[in-house]
């Protein structure tokens, strides 16, 4: 398991492994301490001074460790907590990931839910402060958003632990495999999809199935300095038997 | 089929990448039209998705309220105000809890003695650890809870009702001038709350030149550490705080004083950042300032009960307990100096009158200068080192809140140029041991430490001197 390599203090075998990400503000930590409780392991991320909690959360008879990713805009790597983010949910493959975003500002926060879609298609989308929204005479239509993203959306107020029973079925879904997300990711132009294309063809020998070779691909393409380091780091740590390598470019393979 | 590690696989990825930089013409436009595409279908996807109220009230209200506390002209004059208030509440609050402390704290100490009596027990371990370790505990509990209990539930407010963001947009532009990162408003923020913790923050900042110039005047804004030092000098000297015939509107206008005097220190102390920042970047680290977008947070209501109870778990027990901790050994240490003789004298009399010369140029005098230096390890000791160098090696004096404050400084020769001088001081000198070694983590390097160190300090020294000489000469000549 990669997990291993981020030292979870609450991991076991058979035990879920889910992540927490969202922009500041959007009422994260309150989910977090909603979700969990008491049971919170606090520590850092490896090698860095950014702290990271993990918590217990138990529903419908399974455990599951909640990690708590640093706030942030974006998985574009500029910023150390933005790096640990996008390092985490790519390469310590979470059985899910939950994207907290903020009713009331949504569309800045879909920005990184679209980020988190190109690394991985696991991912339920928590749609919260809807009572804020709603205050605000802002009204956001779940099934739209869930057609539009293509990816699970539950509404909540995790102040009042509202709709989170919902969210964690939806995530356990996700996580087991029940709910297969298919996430609709934007397309870059005939141009760029081409040169993204060839790419992951040259990535299939050096980058293991698990990892979404098209985001490998982008990140290449764009010129990104931080994927090499980080793809360097974690390949050095073999993840299982990479018998299934090469044949699928879906990140779903043998999750 | 076996994965090629480390080396060959960063070497085979950066070959790839080099590959396909020119054909993807490269760099940036290539990231702005990733990025670009991700926003429209945000876009579409969240047009889709909301629909709004024909009313929108409260965007308006909300937007109309942020027109005002962001204005070029209400933005400053209204933080300063609501600063202010925090303040006001703060001193005014603050005096009578400190005195029943005080008075409850040195009754058991009484009580402690005669039990190390009773037990006869030698009178050095006595001394150590009743007069030494557990006044100088008692003084930090009575000096710095009561302010802190009240100041940073309320500060833990205006954080929640998200103001601070506001407050990092108004002085933007002026560290924009300053040739510094506007992000650097929002470490600087942090410094309030802890130095150590503003300098960590300035990882926020991604140009190195501008982290640089954040770090090293990160400790020109009073900490939590300091502004109980401040506040309490303030209201002793400026708010007649303990004085005898204080009371009705004589005692509001005091502490109105004592307001103006933290406020008028914490104003000083964002200019000196500034300018300090602007000769930074003039010199040692010329460069532009770079641009970016700070976000204004919707306003919150916030959760009264869970701010009271967390800033006081969070914040005030925090500094608190390290205080203490650092209050205990530090006792000890200056018990020891007090009665260890050398050369017929007591050690902390030597020290005190080593650095008289510089101490009486800079209108303080020999001891508050080696207070300041043996609280290196946190500022919260500083009055309470002091008191102990005063009162170890002078008589032995009951110490019951401020009023006991006010009678001790006043008996060593204090004048409110003393004090004044004494929170100059406090403002800009040297960071705390926990600063400075996070400097040093930061920056990785011994001569941006050491410069971190003596900047504060060279301009602190300044500005006693400047000050000391300029009231001594005008009184002087004033007869």
């Amino acid at each position: 398991m990669s997990l291993d390599r981020y030292h979870l203090r609450l991991f076991t075998p058979g035990r879920l492994v889910v992540a927490l990400a969202g922009n500041p503000n959007t009422g994260k930590s309150t989910l977090f301490n909603r979700l969990t409780g008491l049971r919170v392991h606090t520590g850092n991320w490896p090698g860095k001074t950014v702290v990271r909690n993990e918590g217990l959360c138990v529903r419908g008879g399974r455990e599951v460790v909640l990690v708590d990713l640093p706030g942030t805009y974006s998985l574009l790597a500029s910023s150390p907590e933005e790096l640990i983010a996008r390092d985490f949910v790519c390469f310590g493959r979470p059985h899910a990931s939950v994207v907290v975003v903020d009713a009331t500002c949504l569309e800045r926060n879909l920005n990184l839910v679209l980020q988190m879609a190109e690394i991985t298609p696991r991912v339920v989308v928590c749609l919260n402060l809807v009572d804020e929204a709603r205050r605000k005479g802002i009204q956001v239509d779940p099934a739209a958003l869930e057609e539009g993203l293509g990816l699970p959306v539950v509404p909540t107020v995790a102040r009042d632990g509202a709709g989170l029973d919902v969210l964690m079925e939806r995530v356990i879904g996700v996580a087991d495999g029940r709910i297969q997300p298919a996430p609709r990711i934007p397309a870059y132009g005939c141009y760029l999809e081409a040169c993204i294309e060839g790419l992951s063809g040259q990535l299939k020998d050096l980058v293991d199935g698990q990892i979404s070779r098209r985001w490998v691909a982008l990140r290449l393409v764009e010129g990104d300095e931080t994927i090499i380091s980080s793809l360097a780091a974690f390949a050095a740590l073999r993840l299982p038997p990479p018998g299934r390598t090469g044949e699928t470019g879906d990140p779903e393979a043998g999750g | 089929m076996p994965l090629p590690s480390g080396g060959p696989v960063s070497a085979e990825l950066r070959r790839i990448q080099e590959s396909y930089r020119d054909a993807a013409a490269g760099g940036h436009d290539v990231r702005d039209h990733i990025v670009g595409s991700i926003y429209r279908r945000a876009r579409e996807v969240a047009g889709r998705a909301v629909s709004r109220d024909g009313s929108r009230g409260r965007l308006d209200w909300e937007r109309r309220l942020d027109d005002v506390l962001t204005s070029r002209w209400a933005g400053i004059p209204v933080m300063l105000a609501l600063l202010g208030v925090v303040f006001w509440i703060t001193l005014a609050g603050a005096n009578v809890p400190s005195e029943l402390l005080g008075r409850l704290l040195f009754g058991f100490q009484e009580v402690l003695s005669g039990l190390f009596r009773a037990a006869g027990a030698p009178a050095w371990l006595h001394g150590v650890l009743v007069l030494g370790v557990y006044r100088c505990v008692a003084w930090v509990v009575a000096v710095m809870l009561p302010p802190m209990a009240i100041f940073f539930p309320l500060f833990t407010l205006l954080e929640d009702l998200g103001y601070l963001p506001r407050v990092a947009f108004n002085l933007d532009s002026l560290f924009r001038r300053a040739g510094a990162h506007g992000k650097q408003a929002l470490t600087m923020s942090m410094g309030f709350g802890c130095n150590a913790a503003g300098v960590i923050s300035c990882r926020i900042i991604e140009s190195p030149r501008e982290r640089l110039i954040a770090i090293l005047t990160n400790t020109f804004v009073p900490c939590n550490g300091r502004f109980p030092t401040l506040i309490a000098l303030a209201a002793v000297f400026f708010g007649g705080a303990g004085a005898a015939a204080t009371a009705g509107t004589g005692a509001t206008y005091a502490s109105v004083a004592a307001t103006g005097v933290v406020l008028g220190l914490i104003v000083l102390g964002v200019l000196m950042t500034l300018l300090v920042s602007r000769f930074l970047s003039r010199s040692v680290l010329r460069g532009e300032p770079s641009a970016f977008v700070l976000e204004l947070p919707p306003y919150r209501v916030p959760q009264v009960g869970r701010v009271i109870v967390r800033s006081i778990l969070d914040r005030t027990l925090f500094v608190l307990g390290r205080a203490v901790s650092v209050a205990a050994p530090a006792g000890a240490l200056v018990w020891i100096l007090a009665n260890v003789t050398l050369g017929g004298q007591p050690v902390l009399l030597c020290l005190g009158r080593l650095l008289g010369p510089l101490g009486r140029l800079m209108g303080l005098d020999g001891f508050i200068l080696t207070a300041f230096v043996l609280a290196l390890p946190a500022n919260e000791i500083v009055l309470p080192v002091l008191l102990m160098a005063y009162l170890g090696v002078g008589s032995l004096l009951q110490f019951e809140g401020l009023t006991a404050l006010r009678s001790v400084l006043a008996a060593h020769g204090w004048t409110w140029l003393t004090a004044a001088c004494a929170m100059l001081f406090s403002l800009m000198h040297f960071p705390c041991g926990t600063t400075l070694l996070t400097i040093f983590k930061e920056t990785g390097s011994h001569r941006w430490t050491a410069l971190a160190a003596l900047l504060p300090t060279g301009v602190g020294v300044a500005a006693c001197i400047a000050v000391a000489g300029l009231v001594r000469l005008v009184s002087h000549l004033l007869g």
